[in-house]
């Protein structure tokens, strides 16, 4: 089968010696595909998509960068300005930032939605976790080299949380800044940094896939693949459906890009940095917001940091925290209200985050914090014990034997 | 049979998705504080196809050159990128030449020369501290990217400029300091810069505060976003295109699941 796959004589040849072009076939032409995927399932590719163009860009602009205190807020000026098309590689690679995080936090929430996380794909999750803990190290240290106030003080106050670590917090924050300050050396390692994570994520996010396509995709209903009758090629049904989520995508993207470029950036960052000079708020790029809310809900800073650290921590052991062996949200019906809950509460977290810590955000802060770590602590682990799920039905393709309304609304549909 | 994929779920699940995005995103401006509000202008530069005016951006940049460039400079702006604005290349150089820049001779010595097109404007002060001393400790901040630098930039810096009025009677203003309806805190460093007539425009146009405050913003504008017109320029043919590669890409979609919707 191997050996005639290929017509191109070349192909052939080289395809026998190293097999990349069978291994391309496998994964991504006839790879198995459950057929009932929604347009959730488009925010995987799109996560790639982003994670490319921010590579391109991101190198494209460090051949006009300059890290160094004195130069780096005016070389970021002089792309603009003078470097051909610069402003456009720039906004690109700066609203491609806050793209890359609206796509993966859809990405998270399907996962959280659809049970994508549960057995056999606990190590695809933890992998996705991985993921995002890199994006935010790499999105962190790339606000920081444009060099403007938020850079800086946005820096000064992030660095400075570890200075909370009892005992050697002070020498880790030095260690970290290599000085006494966030300065110049401080600046030239997270531009090393900024540069090398995300290769990283490139290495992680193969991984991810070699972990995704050891059982293939989750679906809507959430039940495993039966047989060969419940899947489609990947191509051309995904690799079509994909490319049309893409142009939709780009869509909203290039509007951004093109006619409103600062709206996700803050003012501030116009401005050098300026150690004497304290903006009135220091406030975090918006995908931060929900995590510094949580930072600063708990009125102890050692505490607040060990908080905003759990609150990824514990999608880590998510798999293990859900004690439900349904999947998807579809047959849970108390689990799926509390999925809008939490999303309410992510929201209602970003939005304290961007309000100063004082009078009532403070106490709502607390209380979204608190149900934060209910959801996951206490909810994921006990509902399965109250919940009744619904019927699951027997197939992908034939849902009907299992009774449940929703399963033959669903095959009505699929039957259409 | 093309309702399966997204029928059962995207009208449940995508519109608060949606929404969460949106929500998010505008969270981000709330985070501002005490808001004052300005009067909200109708700039000839907002919205995705608008443009500057080029006598009004002129105009400003005469404003700047007689009024604001005392204290105030644009270290970002290099005298070249005034062809922008419609100067020709011999306006250009002999406005460049009005200003003189060190640099070194043969024999080593800093002399003056006069600025050439490629020189950046050249700032009133030599450094920051010149430039704090000259103005009762208030530093004078550079005009490159004003209007890019503060929230609502464009109707913040003409409501600043116009908003000079006598301070309220129980308000004690400083000596050095001065009363604006628009600043935070309302004392200001710097004096009001702009009066009836300060300036005498070269196309007539009667030089009230509020027009030169318009005036000068637009340049201002200009200063901070030099790219602002190729942009949205650009923006619309990529929008263009998107729109029918969605459309293309849709029905093509359409047409090769077919088969499997109708299973």
């Amino acid at each position: 089968m191997s050996k005639s796959k290929f017509k191109n004589p070349v192909v052939k040849w080289i395809d026998h010696r190293l097999p990349v072009f069978s291994f391309m076939d496998h994964e991504l032409n006839h790879y198995p595909t459950p057929k009932n995927l929604n347009y959730f399932w488009n925010f995987g590719s799109l996560a790639g998509f982003a994670l490319v163009t921010m590579i391109i860009t991101g190198i494209v602009l460090s051949m006009n960068y300059t890290a160094h205190v004195d130069y780096a807020f005016d070389s970021v000026e002089r792309i603009m300005r003078d470097v051909n098309h610069g402003w456009l590689i720039r906004y690109i690679h700066m609203n491609g930032a806050s793209f890359f995080f609206i796509v993966v936090y859809i990405h998270i929430f399907r996962g959280l939605y659809y049970g994508s996380y549960k057995a056999p794909r606990e190590l695809l999750w933890i992998l996705g976790v991985l993921i995002l803990l890199l994006m935010m190290a790499t999105a962190f240290m790339g606000y920081v080299l444009p060099w403007g106030q938020m850079s800086f003080w946005g820096a000064t106050v992030i660095t400075n949380l570890f200075s909370a670590i009892p005992l050697v917090g002070e020498n880790i924050v030095t260690w970290l800044w290599g000085g006494f300050s966030v300065d110049n050396s401080t600046l030239n390692r997270f531009f090393s940094l900024h540069f090398v994570l995300p290769f990283v994520i490139v290495g992680v996010v193969i991984l991810h896939l070699v972990a995704l396509h050891r059982f293939g995709s989750n679906n809507p209903i959430g039940i495993d693949v039966k047989g060969t009758q419940d899947t489609i090629p990947f191509s051309p049904y995904y690799t079509i459906k994909d490319l049309f989520g893409l142009s939709v995508f780009l869509s909203f993207f290039a509007a951004a890009v093109f006619f409103f470029p600062n709206f996700m950036g803050h003012p501030d960052n116009y401005i050098e940095a300026n150690p004497m000079v304290t903006p009135a708020h220091i406030v975090p790029e918006w995908y931060f917001l929900p995590f510094y809310a949580i930072l600063r809900a708990i009125p102890d800073k050692l505490g607040g940091v060990l908080f905003m650290f759990s609150a990824i921590a514990v999608l880590f052991i998510l798999p293990w925290l859900d004690r439900s062996s349904v999947r998807s949200s579809q047959f849970r019906p108390i689990y799926k209200i509390f999925f809008w809950i939490l999303l309410v509460d992510c929201i209602l977290l970003g939005y304290l985050g961007a309000m100063p810590a004082e009078g009532i955000y403070v106490v709502l802060s607390r209380i979204a914090t608190a149900y934060y770590f209910f959801h996951f602590l206490v909810l994921f682990p006990l509902l399965p014990y109250i919940e009744k799920t619904k019927p699951l039905p027997l197939s992908i393709s034939e849902p009907i034997l299992g009774g449940a309304a929703t399963a033959s609304a669903f095959a009505t549909r699929e039957k259409k | 049979m093309i309702k399966c994929s997204s029928s059962i779920f995207s009208k449940n699940i995508l519109r608060p998705f949606l929404s969460v995005i949106i929500i998010c995103i505008s969270s981000v401006s709330f985070g501002a504080g005490e808001k004052i509000n300005y009067p909200q202008l109708n700039w000839s530069f907002s919205g995705i196809l608008g443009t500057f005016d080029r006598a009004s951006q002129q105009r400003g940049l005469q404003v700047y050159k007689e009024v604001c460039s005392g204290c105030h400079g644009m270290r970002l702006l290099a005298y070249r990128n005034l062809k922008a604005i419609g100067y020709n290349e011999d306006e250009v150089k002999a406005f460049a030449s009005e200003n003189s820049v060190n640099t070194i001779n043969d024999d080593g010595e800093v002399v003056e020369r006069p600025a050439r097109p490629s020189d950046k404007f050249v700032s009133p002060y030599p450094n920051d501290k010149a430039a704090r001393a000259a103005n009762g400790g208030a530093y004078p901040p550079d005009l490159s990217l004003i209007v890019k630098a503060r929230p609502d930039g464009a109707n913040y810096l003409h409501a600043l400029l116009t908003g000079y009025i006598d301070a309220p009677a129980d308000k004690k203003v400083p000596d050095g300091m001065y009363y604006n309806k628009y600043y935070s805190g309302n004392l200001i460093g710097m004096p009001q810069p702009l009066y009836e007539d300060g300036v005498e425009y070269a196309d007539g146009t009667k030089a009230t505060p509020d027009q030169m405050a318009k005036d000068v913003t637009a340049f201002l504008a200009w200063a901070s976003e030099p790219e602002m017109e190729d942009r949205k320029r650009l923006g619309v043919s990529v929008m263009l295109f998107l729109l029918l590669l969605t459309a293309l890409s849709y029905f093509a979609m359409k047409q090769i699941w077919a088969p499997i919707k109708n299973q």
